[in-house]
């Protein structure tokens, strides 16, 4: 005990001397502060993008807030942060609600999330699902009391099924995917915003099923089983790996994570290396943080966003109607709307 | 209350008369019973407390090391720490005692020892006593909301309702426009060759248009000894650049828009009060203050009254009779309510997240205005994150909240000690 807290003395010593070592190299010149505040899916990501920016820039103060996607963007949209963190795309609310305050941004990918669904290790009988199953399981209409009601051949048992909460951009995206707009999923979900215990239930019973991000699911690999879903174009099941979920085989669970840039902040110099750091080491800092990194060409196209100036967001035609699509295809130049 | 004493008595006296006559044996049986009944059920909670408090000791002191205690939050579980944090709560906590005792004591002083003599003054004070004793269970969220509106926009009075919380009139602030140089563009593919440079050019009023780069401008650069004045160069980045490096390192873009920064004073000082340390102390003061208001009046209530009799006696006139002798005794009884209630105000989680929002913070607070984090909140961001070592970590957090609370009240017990004297 004694010689282990003198270990981790000496580290501390370590860490403070090198720490120094880089605030007289690096840019000790650089002021001010980034406000950023959104989903906490994303939050990893930009709490290490802040952790090492700080480091390169250490009198530049950065903070970032939890306050959920739409709370993000309640923020956001009257010019309270310079960033939001988002699990999806702008809605057509929060656009003109932009719009109106005078509020212009730059929309950026930073990451993909498969949203995983997963059961309890010991079931044998779940190998794959297919997007009719899940609806039936899922939402109100499809109501699948017991697993024999979803497939012939499964057990008679009762389903049990654990969400995340109503307020998270992961409830939203998988209710988008799975119910449409204008369905509605099962009421009798258990549900919580702390992911963890989603993980205890799922992991406590044999009959349960759930979903969460990919993160969640590989740091409890030991105790759950993650679904391969039946990718509707290739008609063929398709488990959540980095490898599936970049190639966008992972379909139609996979998602892109964003970050969005406030116009006029982008102009301040703080704001602009931040946002530079953000998008050099965004793959680095989505696989560190249990992500999978977009294609190299999306973040080069983010980065040429910022420099010319390119407003606006991809998910949203003229209309306001909502575009759906892969990131490589949506995320292009033509179809930015401002 | 309107019986008399007499009549008390006689009531017992019927009723002890009334009562069957029990063997001595079964009265005897029934007052072990019910001994066991308290000793069990005491045990039970004890032994709950035990079992929450070990598991929590045995998962958090291993991972208690100085890294926790004075780094920053990082990715890395390893490197993790929670100083700021840490520095957050002893502000926010501190800052709130400091508001709410005076303000408690003082208020539970008018209502217990200057009694109205008047109708109109009985009823208002009624109304007052009505308000806090309910005002104690109204849940802490709602206390959230009303600071966000009472404190941190201030009801909009000061005219800012598309920005709530934003600076409207302050002190103690001085404001820099913030050019990087050429070379320093991330988005301009140069870096490499020419140093990155800042300099910040003095803004007279935070509302003046952008500074407008002009050859020979004077602006000061931040550097290790401080600001140091520079002269700089404007430069087309369309057409040709300085060769001279030297030039080059101090040479703006031509249509450079700056950043509107500002340093803030440890004095600094804004309205409406934003969602800094201040607002978030004056959000706890409301969560705590009916529970000091109302113990404060029990401790009052305890003190007999031939103390005051006595005193004013003597001639002390009211207020020489609640300064020398009420409030002294009544102390004691005053710091039990005030540790329960800033136990309350340290684990309190719910108005913090209203008001503050924000978990990842590197530095502590630098004056009343600044943004902050407090343990809790780090607390629970850590258990909501995916790896196990952030569990561990919350545990060893929550090791050192229970620390902090215990030291604040080994304070306030300590002052307990010292002013316990016997009453008669």
């Amino acid at each position: 005990m004694k010689r282990e807290s003198i270990f981790h003395l000496m580290i501390a010593l370590v860490a403070i001397t090198l720490g120094s070592r880089s605030v007289s190299a690096q840019n000790s010149g650089l002021l001010g502060r980034v406000e950023i505040d959104g989903s906490s899916t994303v939050y990893p990501i930009s709490e290490a993008a802040a952790s090492g920016f700080t480091r390169a820039f250490p009198k530049v103060k950065v903070n970032v807030g939890v306050s959920g996607t739409g709370g993000g963007f309640k923020r956001f949209t009257v010019g309270q942060t310079d960033i939001s963190d988002a699990s999806r795309p702008i809605k057509a609310t929060e656009f003109e609600a932009a719009k109106d305050a005078g509020v212009d941004f730059f929309e950026l990918p930073v990451a993909y999330d498969g949203l995983t669904l997963v059961v309890h290790k010991g079931n044998n009988w779940v190998d794959h699902l297919t997007i009719d199953e899940i609806k039936k399981i899922f939402t109100s209409s499809g109501a699948a009391k017991t697993w024999a009601e979803v497939r012939q051949g499964w057990p008679n048992n009762p389903i049990q099924i654990f969400a995340p909460g109503t307020d998270s951009g992961t409830f939203d995206y998988f209710k988008e995917v799975v119910a449409g707009d204008d369905g509605s999923l099962r009421s009798d979900m258990s549900t919580s915003e702390d992911d963890n215990v989603l993980v205890t239930g799922v992991s406590g019973s044999p009959n349960a099923i759930g979903f969460f991000g990919v993160a969640y699911y590989e740091e409890n690999k030991d105790k759950l089983k993650s679904v391969a879903i039946v990718n509707p174009e290739l008609k063929e099941p398709v488990l959540p790996t980095a490898a599936t979920i970049e190639k966008g085989t992972y379909a139609p669970f996979s998602r892109p994570l964003f970050i969005y840039i406030n116009a006029r902040s982008f102009r301040r110099p703080e704001v602009r290396q931040f946002v530079a750091y953000y998008l050099k080491n965004a793959a680095d800092l989505a696989t560190q943080t249990g992500y999978v990194p977009l294609p190299k060409s999306v973040y080069a196209e983010a980065m040429n966003h910022c420099r010319q100036g390119k407003t606006g967001t991809h998910y949203l035609t003229k209309d306001m109607e909502k575009r759906s699509g892969a990131v490589t295809e949506i995320y292009t130049t033509e179809t930015l709307v401002n | 209350m309107s019986r008399s004493p007499t009549t008390n008595e006689e009531d017992i006296e019927a009723r002890l008369k009334n009562a069957e006559p029990a063997s001595n044996r079964s009265r005897m049986q029934k007052d072990r019973a019910f001994r066991w009944l308290c000793i069990a059920i005491a045990t039970v909670s004890v032994l709950v407390l035990v079992a929450l408090l070990t598991s929590i000791v045995v998962q958090g002191v291993p991972v208690i090391s100085w890294t926790l205690l004075s780094g920053t939050p990082e990715p890395e579980p390893s490197e993790a720490g929670m100083f700021p944090a840490l520095m957050g709560t002893i502000w926010i906590c501190s800052l709130c005692a400091l508001i709410t005792l005076p303000i408690g004591v003082a208020t539970a002083v008018l209502l217990e020892e200057f009694k109205p003599r008047t109708k109109v003054a009985a009823w208002s004070y009624s109304l007052i006593q009505l308000n806090i004793s309910n005002l104690a269970g109204v849940p802490s969220v709602v206390y959230g909301i009303l600071g966000l509106t009472a404190f941190v926009s201030m009801f909009s009075l000061f005219g800012n309702a598309t920005q709530p919380g934003a600076a409207v009139w302050e002190w103690g602030a001085t404001y820099y426009d913030q050019f990087s140089n050429l070379g320093s563009d991330p988005f301009l593919m140069m870096s490499d060759e020419v140093d990155e440079r800042y300099f910040l050019v003095p803004v007279e009023n935070r509302t003046n248009p952008p500074t407008v780069p002009t050859e020979g401008m004077m602006a000061y650069e931040n550097s290790v000894a401080g600001l140091v004045p520079v002269e700089v160069h404007v430069a087309d980045a369309m057409g040709d650049l300085p060769t001279d490096p030297e030039v080059l390192a101090t040479s703006i873009d031509s249509a450079a828009v700056p950043g509107r920064i500002s340093e803030k004073a440890w004095y600094y000082f804004q309205l409406p009060l934003g969602r800094g340390v201040l607002a978030g102390a004056l959000t706890l003061m409301l969560v705590i203050l009916p529970v000091i208001i109302i113990s404060t009046q029990e401790a009052l209530r305890a003190v007999p009254s031939s103390l005051r009799d006595g005193a004013l006696g003597i001639g002390a006139t009211p207020w020489q009779v609640v300064w020398n002798v009420t409030l002294p005794s009544a102390i004691p009884g005053i710091m039990t309510g005030s540790i329960l209630a800033m136990s309350r105000a340290i684990g309190e989680t719910a108005p913090i997240l209203i008001i503050a929002g924000i978990v990842y913070i590197r530095t502590s607070p630098q004056h009343l205005m600044d943004s902050y984090t407090v343990m809790p909140l780090q607390i629970y961001n850590w258990t909501s994150r995916p790896q196990d070592e952030f569990h561990s970590l919350a545990a060893g957090g929550i090791v050192i909240l229970l620390g902090i609370l215990l030291s604040f009240n080994a304070v306030a017990v300590l002052i307990r000690h010292r002013m316990q004297k016997p009453l008669s």
